[in-house]
């Protein structure tokens, strides 16, 4: 067992309140932790830096990083609360400890909980001009200038605390000052300042075009959740500038047995002993190819806790190593790397093995060994410039920096301090503080410059290693893989450079094939730790097979791609489930129907009435059949009534009206009379049905078009597209008015008198009142009205159309009027019946965008005067082909057999025997019913030269598998002369 | 522990220097590229063949699909190319001596309106015709084979059924590829990567070479398999595709233990969901509106996606988007694929297979290679030759108009 | 998410926008004048490059005005937009300040997988 919390005399714990304890469980262990800890952190401060096994190898790993980019520790968090879901693949170095909180250790892998996710995300949408992410020194230099230029100004951080790396440190001093109280004033003038905000907990996953930044926000609250408080935001941010102030990740460094517990990130080590006050070993060795781990020495030194050595790949001490060796007394090796690794029984560390390296970096054959339970590491540190790459800013390698560091500039973005691969802290606050003010002078907010100071410190040069060999091994040949395999690269995928050495083997160049070959940075880190220490080692490989030098720019980088750390499916999809998913549309009446039971069907947005089952008198409802049955014979008998609101309407205006409508219909709407409607096709360019309805001619200038439901907003924008990029110039104006208008339908042949008394001043008779026109009046309870005859049943029938508010009051009316005569509320199944009986097309069912007016056998209404849209496209050889499949109507010769929709029908000679190949068909049912009325199924559907057809057989083959006999017919069932429409 | 994926073979591509000339020369190292090649070779004897990519091999939509394999198309002539194709994949991993992960473990597509149910049931009955297998499921049915879909009312717009195509499943894209590449390879084919087509060579009508980043490469015969910049090369040789390119973006989660045997599709709701052997859940986003050649698109496209996936899967509600990107798909006006002559002799053309490119590789190899060694369509192609644009017998797979009075 | 200058509104967020395609596509004067193959072209053939675009784009969800964009299909940068019949800033090749005569010609959507 290592780790240990230190107290308040050892360490600083600027992130921990000591005041507030709390006890979490983790796996079968109950460990004690302070407010401000990290699970990780709690975790080795109760002495164990393991966490669960690797993922393929099951090789024990232990905590390696204090952040968003560990690779080992992933966690299991069982539900915060009942009703609420477990979450996995949570890191362990991220996740806030809460009281009473339990998780598990996971090996690579998650469990998904079956439970839905209620709790709350909310999306919020922001325009700023100024935004800065990161809030280390660089970012809240910046954040600092830009607020007082008066700028709008965001500062976002994904820690629960400002300050960035200055967390992890002891006696950093800005502005004469501890670093940390500098961090208080800024937090505390930027907070004073107008139109700023500070966003913790919050972490920029996505930059997008023009500024375009997406962050998810993990709300501060209790564990248990509150009606309201959400648990995580979805910010939408648009600003004018960017800084991006977002720092390095440190990478761990590539030699045999790299990957055992008590390994870790010296950085990691710094922020745990300092911010969480967690020493997590008793007798430390640091291996670098750098300068930042000097501080943690220092640190360590300090805190009372042994380094057993300095182990530095550099030839000679840099002016900084010199500086802190001498003071503290540590020994180092310099001029040598760690290159191998032994543990206790239970895999964790136990010592390190060191060589010393030539000049071309290779390590000698002679070893020592030292005993260590702690390994702090540091193989170089990589700007994270994710929001910058997403952005295609370029980036390139830098051998000064010893990282891919930003060469270029996105527009409207700036890259500082570390992210920019400056690593002190002067740099960092100077970067920052010019970033902030030229990004507030950009949108026209300026301010003097107030360059925040820090002592300046050498910053040394980086000798990274990409290639250790384990000199221990006996000779062999030094690329054979084998002698690769516990050279972890990536921890959580448990590749090596062993898998690295076969992809180049199998001659593989590419980063991107080798990412592929071995899934290497594809982890749910993607590839933080990894993707670099893999560049290089391919850089170094292919150098070797080359003979030239390594080129890591050659080789690339895998592209970052969104988003920058992983976010919970349900934060995205926000508040936008159920009936948020898509807006619910529903008609004034719709109430009455939810009152009368009645099953709702979807239509584009809209819940409409399927039917309305009534109760059986020996219990039970009706089903479909009997409702629908009910409804039809109703209607066909005496009188139906149904809300037909959700029809689209369009008003059109203007004095090219009729000329507008001639060229968007494939009939004539110029000479319609006022006063009259007109049933109307619409084709697409290419000459295919696209949608239908009625047109009212209200005014010479005026017209009132009717189109499908699920249309109207498509025939909107068609009509619109046309008249706008095409005709601008004619004189017309579109407006939609679906919702402005409820319409009731009120159909059957005891109709007219229920009008008759709904409309008492109207003249309802045939001869006052013909089919297809219009009248205003006023009803019998004053509301306004304008009545129209139109059928879809085929019975006589009328259109009530009443402003939408008036729509529950005419509903009521009708019904009242029509008791008498029995008025049956129907709903569109029944309507769908009895259209089909009338052989009435519904453009979507009966046709799938391949049809045209003639296939529908609706010649009569193409116009042979005039041009309108599609009318082209008939006289291609395609369109004129005479075997087009057309619209019959179909009837089973048994009599009584109701096909589904979607059979298909075949030749009577056709052989059956699919295996042997296709089976050619004729075509295939539309629409298929029960009709009441007729007493025997009838059905719509699309045969091949159909027309032709009448009177033939054909089979239809069934699900299945059976074959029933039909016959074609004409697709008017009922009433072919259309004696009843009249009444 | 978790089981690691199959070893890949020790060897796979050269990486040779291109020749001066070849009998049949491949613009786009993508699958569709390499299948060509492939059949070329092992169907017609044709392996004087180089293969040209601009970039790293199978590194456009190749490596950027959601590696759905499936047949259950509407329409006769798809579903045969379709058909032809999935027959191919079955037979593949065994021919290519290489196990690319294809796993049959079907496809449902959802129904969530009356009209999808229609719909639905005029596909599986068109399918059967076609000796597609398939079938019309219930909800019951759905939760049989998915017991993770929410086959319950509380949602926006319910599962009210589905067609079940068992045959159908995933395979590992790059694996598809390398496979493929070794055998190219091994045939003699050179796979020369790296290599841009920057224009083409035409005498006469007819092409004799392509100009490259590389020099020229003389060739017999041309074939364009370039999907996403399809119109950009064809323009290079004066011919005009009814193409356009779009962004389409694709997801996947982290690793988590199975839960998802099959496949899900919902064109209502939008969503396309399997979970890949390694254990990480991949979706597919719906296409940008816009042309875009950036291979990348909007977060409000993923964010839709992703209250998609929540509403039909509450299980997924917790796991986590690890990762987002884009391809260059091309559209075609009736969302079937080109494979087709040109009036330049000797340049063929393969493309707009929309989001059916990875499912149609193996069928489009065979029958553009068929094409490009015979000078005519495939019997399985024919229909989808260019001219049908002209005599307007389009092959519209848009699905009807959900529009209903 | 793109930002698009709207002539008539200003700048707003890419999902209040309908997509158009290639601008400036002319209906035929007669299109029963045509042949087969010119009626096709007007009916399914759009430009398509990768590079700088003059397309049309629909403010739907706002002024639902249709008007013309330069956009560079490559980087998506918006690089100018006008309304209709007005000059379109950087546009190369075009009568730019020609009128509008745009066709609602087919649009795609690959719908699907």
């Amino acid at each position: 067992m290592t780790g240990r919390r230190l107290d308040a005399s050892r360490s600083p714990g600027h992130g921990i309140d000591r005041s507030r304890p709390l006890i979490l469980t983790l796996g079968e262990d109950t460990v004690r932790g302070f407010a401000g800890d990290t699970v990780a952190s709690a975790a080795i401060a109760g002495g164990s830096i393991v966490c669960g096994p690797s993922l393929y190898r099951a090789r024990p790993r232990g905590i390696l990083t204090a952040g968003i980019e560990e690779p080992n520790a992933l966690l299991h968090l069982e539900p915060t609360a009942p009703g609420t879901p477990a979450e996995s693949m949570l890191p362990a170095t991220t996740l806030e400890a809460t009281d009473g909180m339990r998780a598990r250790w996971l090996q690579g892998m998650g469990v998904l909980d079956p439970l839905g996710d209620e709790e709350v995300y909310e999306h919020h949408h922001v325009h700023t001009d100024v935004l800065v992410i990161g809030a280390g020194p660089a970012g809240l230099a910046a954040a600092r200038e830009a607020a007082r230029s008066g700028a709008r100004t965001m500062l976002l951080d994904e820690q629960s605390m400002l300050g960035g790396s200055l967390l992890s440190g002891r006696h950093e001093r800005i502005e004469d000052r501890p670093a940390l109280d500098w961090v208080a004033e800024v937090a505390a003038e930027f907070d004073a300042a107008e139109e700023t905000r500070v966003l913790r907990r919050t972490t920029a996953i996505g930059a997008y075009d023009a500024n375009f930044v997406v962050a998810v926000e993990r709300c501060e609250r209790d564990a248990e959740p509150r009606p309201g408080v959400p648990r995580q935001r979805i910010w939408h941010l648009r600003a004018r500038e960017v800084v991006l102030a977002t720092g390095a990740h440190e990478r761990p460094l590539v030699f045999a047995d790299n990957d055992r517990p008590g390994i870790m990130l010296a950085g990691a080590v710094r922020s745990y002993l300092n911010r969480w006050a967690v020493a997590p070993g008793e007798r430390v060795v640091v291996a670098t190819t750098n300068d930042a781990p000097y501080a943690l020495v220092e640190d360590l030194v300090e805190a009372g806790i042994e380094v057993a050595a300095v182990v530095d790949a550099r030839p000679a001490p840099s002016e900084r190593a010199a500086a802190v060796l001498a003071a503290s007394g540590v020994q180092a090796r310099h001029g040598a790397a760690v290159v191998g690794t032994d543990a206790d029984g239970e895999g964790v560390l136990s010592g390190v093995v060191v060589a010393d390296l030539d000049a071309d970096g290779a390590p000698s054959a002679e070893t020592t060994g030292i005993a260590a339970d702690l390994l702090a590491i540091s193989g170089g540190h990589s700007p994270v410039l994710h929001l910058h790459t997403q952005r295609q800013g370029p980036v390139a390698w830098s051998d000064r920096a010893g990282g891919f560091v930003p060469t270029g500039a996105v527009a409207h973005q700036q890259v500082v301090g570390a992210a920019a691969g400056l690593p002190s802290l002067a740099d960092a606050l100077e970067t920052g503080a010019r970033a902030g003010q030229a990004a507030a002078a950009a949108t026209g907010w300026e301010t003097a410059l107030q360059l925040p100071t820090a002592p300046a410190e050498p910053t040394g040069a980086v000798r990274p290693l990409w290639l250790l060999p384990d000199p221990r091994l006996p000779e062999g040949e030094p690329l054979d893989p084998e002698r690769w395999r516990n050279h972890l690269v990536d921890l959580q995928r448990d590749q090596s450079v062993a898998d690295i050495l076969r992809a180049t083997g199998a001659g593989m160049r590419s980063v991107e094939h080798i990412k592929r070959y071995t899934s290497i940075s594809t982890a749910s880190d993607q590839g933080k730790t990894s993707a670099v220490a893999a560049v290089g080692a391919i850089a170094t490989l292919l150098a070797q097979q080359e003979g030239s030098t390594a080129d890591l720019s050659a080789v690339g980088v895998p592209r970052h791609r969104p988003p920058y750390s992983p976010v919970a499916f349900a934060a995205l999809a926000g508040r936008r489930r159920r009936e948020l998913f898509d807006p619910v549309r529903v008609t004034n009446i719709h109430p009455w129907h939810v009152d009368q039971g009645a099953v709702f069907e979807d239509v584009g947005q809209w819940k409409r009435p399927r039917f309305y089952p009534q109760a059986l008198p020996g219990g039970g409802v009706e089903d479909m059949d009997a409702a629908v049955a009910r409804e039809c014979l109703a209607v066909r008998g005496g009188v139906g009534m149904q809300d037909v609101s959700t029809l689209g309407k369009i008003e059109i205006r203007g004095a090219d009206a009729p000329e507008f409508l001639n060229r968007v219909y494939t009939n004539g709407f110029a000479k319609l009379a006022v006063g009259k409607g007109r049933y109307g096709l619409m084709c697409t360019a290419d000459g295919m049905l696209f949608d239908d309805g009625v047109t009212l001619r209200i005014a010479p200038d005026r017209y009132l078009m009717t189109t499908t439901t699920g249309g109207a907003a498509k025939v909107l924008d068609w009509l619109e597209e046309w008249l706008q990029t095409e005709w601008p110039e004619l004189d017309v104006v579109l407006t939609s008015v679906t919702e402005h208008w409820n319409t009731i339908a009120v159909a059957g042949p005891r109709s007219r008198e229920v009008i008759a008394q709904v409309a008492p001043e109207l003249d309802v008779s045939q001869e006052g009142f013909g089919f297809m026109e219009f009248r205003a009046t006023t009803l019998a309870n004053g509301i306004p009205a304008r009545i129209c005859r139109i059928s879809f049943s085929g019975e006589l029938s009328f259109e009530v159309n009443v402003e939408n508010f008036h729509g529950q009051a005419a509903w009521e009316l009708i019904r009242t009027a029509g008791e008498a005569a029995g008025i049956t509320p129907y709903g569109t199944e029944t309507m769908h019946v009895l259209r089909a009986e009338k052989g009435l097309v519904i453009i979507g069912q009966d046709t799938d965008g391949t049809v045209t007016p003639q296939d529908a056998g609706m010649e009569w209404a193409v116009s042979t005067f005039k041009d309108f849209i599609g009318k082209r496209s008939f006289s291609r050889p395609d369109t004129s082909r005479s075997d087009r499949k057309q619209f019959v109507g179909l009837q089973p010769l048994d009599g009584r057999t109701r096909v589904e929709e979607g059979t298909h029908v075949i030749a009577p000679d056709t052989p059956m025997t699919p295996e042997a190949g296709p089976v050619p068909h004729l075509g295939h049912i539309t629409s298929s019913y029960h009709s009441a009325t007729l007493g025997h199924p009838i059905a719509l559907g699309l045969v091949s030269g159909g027309f032709d057809r009448i009177g033939e057989q054909v089979r239809a083959v069934l699900e299945d598998g059976s074959l029933l006999e039909m016959e074609i017919v004409p697709s008017v069932f009922y009433d072919p002369d259309g004696s009843r429409r009249d009444g | 522990m978790a089981t690691p994926l199959p070893e890949h073979p020790d060897f796979l591509w050269r990486n040779p220097e291109p020749k001066a000339t070849y009998d049949v020369v491949i613009v786009g190292g993508g699958g569709h590229g390499l299948a060509t090649a492939y059949y070329l070779g092992s169907r017609h004897g044709i392996t004087d063949v180089a293969i040209l990519e601009k970039g790293w091999l199978a590194g456009g939509n190749m490596a950027r699909n959601t590696t759905i394999i499936r047949s259950n198309y509407l329409w006769d002539e798809s579903a045969a190319i379709y058909e032809q194709s999935l027959k191919l994949w079955e037979e593949l991993p065994e021919e290519l001596d290489y196990d690319f992960l294809f796993s049959q473990r079907g496809v449902l597509n959802l129904a969530h309106t009356e009209q999808d149910v229609r719909e639905s049931r005029r596909r599986v009955a068109a399918n059967r015709l076609n000796g597609v297998d398939a079938e019309y499921l219930d909800p019951a049915g759905v939760a049989e084979v998915c017991p993770i879909v929410n086959t319950g009312d509380d949602i926006r717009y319910p599962v009210l059924g589905a067609t079940y195509q068992p045959r159908a499943g995933i395979a590992k894209h790059d694996h598809v590829a390398w496979a493929l590449a070794r055998r190219c390879d091994e045939m003699g084919v050179d796979i020369i990567q790296n290599c841009e087509v920057t224009g083409f060579d035409i005498d006469h009508g007819r092409v004799t070479g392509v100009q490259t980043s590389r020099g020229r490469i003389g060739a017999g015969r041309v074939g364009l398999s370039v999907a996403g910049y399809s119109t950009v090369l064809a323009e290079k040789a004066g011919i005009r595709l009814p193409i356009q390119s779009h962004p389409l973006q694709a997801l996947v989660s982290e690793l988590f233990e199975p839960v998802h045997p099959t496949v899900v599709m919902s064109n209502h709701v939008h969503v396309y969901v399997s979970q890949a052997h390694k254990g990480e859940l991949v979706m597919g986003a719906g296409v940008d509106g816009y042309i875009g050649y950036g291979q990348r698109g909007a977060f409000h496209v993923i964010e839709e996606q992703m209250a998609a996936a929540v509403e039909l899967f509450p299980i997924f509600s917790r796991a986590h988007l690890l990762r987002t990107w884009g391809g260059i798909v091309d559209t075609t006006p009736d969302a079937s694929p080109i494979i087709s002559p040109t009036e330049v002799e000797g340049l063929f053309v393969n493309g707009g297979w929309g989001t059916g490119g990875f499912k149609g590789t193996p069928g489009a190899g065979l029958t553009f290679a068929h094409t490009i060694a015979t000078g005519a369509p495939h019997p399985l192609s024919a229909p989808f030759v260019l001219d049908r644009f002209t005599t307007g017998h389009l092959i519209d797979e848009h699905g009807a108009a959900a529009v209903a009075h | 998410m793109l930002l698009i200058d709207c002539p008539h509104c200003g700048p707003r967020d890419e999902v209040e926008f309908h997509y158009g395609g290639e601008a400036r596509v002319a209906y035929p004067a007669d299109p029963h004048a045509v042949d087969d193959r010119a009626w096709a072209e007007f009916l399914f053939f759009r430009a398509n490059p990768a590079g700088e675009f003059t397309e049309r784009w629909q403010h739907s969800a706002g002024c639902r005005k249709w008007f013309h964009a330069l956009r560079d299909t490559r980087s998506y940068e918006v690089l100018a937009t006008a309304a209709l019949g007005r000059p379109l800033p950087g546009e190369r090749g075009a009568d730019a300040a020609g009128t509008s005569t745009d066709a609602a010609g087919t649009t795609t959507d690959g719908a699907g997988a």
